[in-house]
């Protein structure tokens, strides 16, 4: 019994004019053969992203390419909010624009949930066929001290809990979306422990992350508490 | 039941297992009331010890850096005669 689907990829962007334009070339070019459409959800960009996206939707179709813009910053959550509504496919694809999430993982995704019938596949960046490039050795030991801690206190049940690169069945990032507070990466985190209490089925997929933030990634004492109190907060009320 | 729960009964389950051991005298007492400092250290050890041997064996990926600038390359090679904008950056 042949089940269509289709594949709603919602992407945030703020400021990637290029970007933008790279990522939609290469999902189209994986992705052949893949019922999908793209959401770019772009907060007001300066730099032109959205005349980008109109240029992009006169090459690959209206159909294929939606700009749903929202008129400033107003957050990762509520942007995956506003492009679910606008989202036709029965399942959800979330990932980042700056292209550290490379779409040619999107395929894996795909077959993966098919093969399991997993209600959420997750990438993973640190199991063996993943990883990650552009990380020093102190951006690593923070990354795996987190995880180790995140590991024991929460019993998440998947090894990278703040990655963004994500399928969901529609349905279901609706109802773990509703339950969300937080705010940035402990958003992300948020949402696979909600989903993982909620019993949902979720599997998981090794990707590479190519970090194209050269050297901001700077782990301050600010970030450390903001995530310790992230993890606090789940803790106690998932 | 709350995540927060689970771990609160873990760690009653496992205080009556000491009060238990306490009471028996199967071992000297000095030792008995030792033992959850024992426990505290074993699980900050492994903590650390986790830490270590996930940062050894973190998965690197240096050719995917490579790979990604070969993509950028043939984006912007298709998308500029297709007469989408990605010029000055």
């Amino acid at each position: 019994m042949e089940q269509k689907n289709k594949y709603s990829i919602i992407i945030p962007t703020y400021n990637e004019r290029l970007n933008i334009a790279l990522i939609v070339y290469l999902i189209f070019k994986h992705l052949r053969g893949v019922d999908f459409e793209i959401i770019v959800v772009d907060d007001g960009s300066p730099d032109g992203t959205q005349e980008v996206v109109k240029q992009l939707q006169k090459l690959y179709g209206e159909d294929r390419v939606l700009l749903r813009p929202r008129p400033k910053k107003l957050g990762l959550g509520t942007a995956y909010i506003h492009g679910l509504k606008h989202a036709s496919g029965n399942f959800v694809v979330i990932m980042d624009a700056d292209l550290s999430h490379h779409p040619k993982y999107l395929l894996s995704f795909i077959k993966k949930q098919v093969e399991t019938g997993a209600s959420i596949v997750t990438g993973t960046r640190y199991v063996k066929g993943g990883g990650v490039h552009g990380w020093n050795l102190m951006r690593k030991l923070t990354s795996r001290g987190a995880n180790v801690l995140a590991q024991t206190l929460l019993w998440p049940g998947v090894s990278d809990l703040t990655g963004s690169f994500r399928l969901y069945r529609k349905s279901v990032l609706e109802d773990v979306i509703s339950s969300c507070v937080s705010k940035g990466y402990v958003f992300q985190m948020e949402m696979i422990v909600r989903a993982s209490r909620k019993g949902y089925h979720i599997e998981e997929v090794p990707i590479t992350f190519v970090d194209r933030v050269f050297g901001s990634s700077k782990l301050g004492g600010s970030e450390i508490v903001e995530y310790l109190k992230g993890l606090a907060y789940l803790l106690v009320t998932t | 039941m709350k995540h927060v729960l689970k771990i609160f009964s873990l760690l009653l389950v496992i205080s009556a297992l000491w009060i238990g051991l306490l009471q028996a005298s199967i071992m000297p007492q000095s030792h008995t009331w030792l033992l959850p400092i024992y426990f505290i250290v074993s699980l900050g050890c492994y903590g650390l010890l986790m830490v270590g041997v996930g940062l050894m064996r973190f998965p690197t990926c240096p050719q995917e850096a490579l790979l990604l600038q070969q993509d950028i390359a043939e984006a912007k090679g298709f998308l500029k005669q297709s007469g989408v904008d990605v010029g000055c950056k």
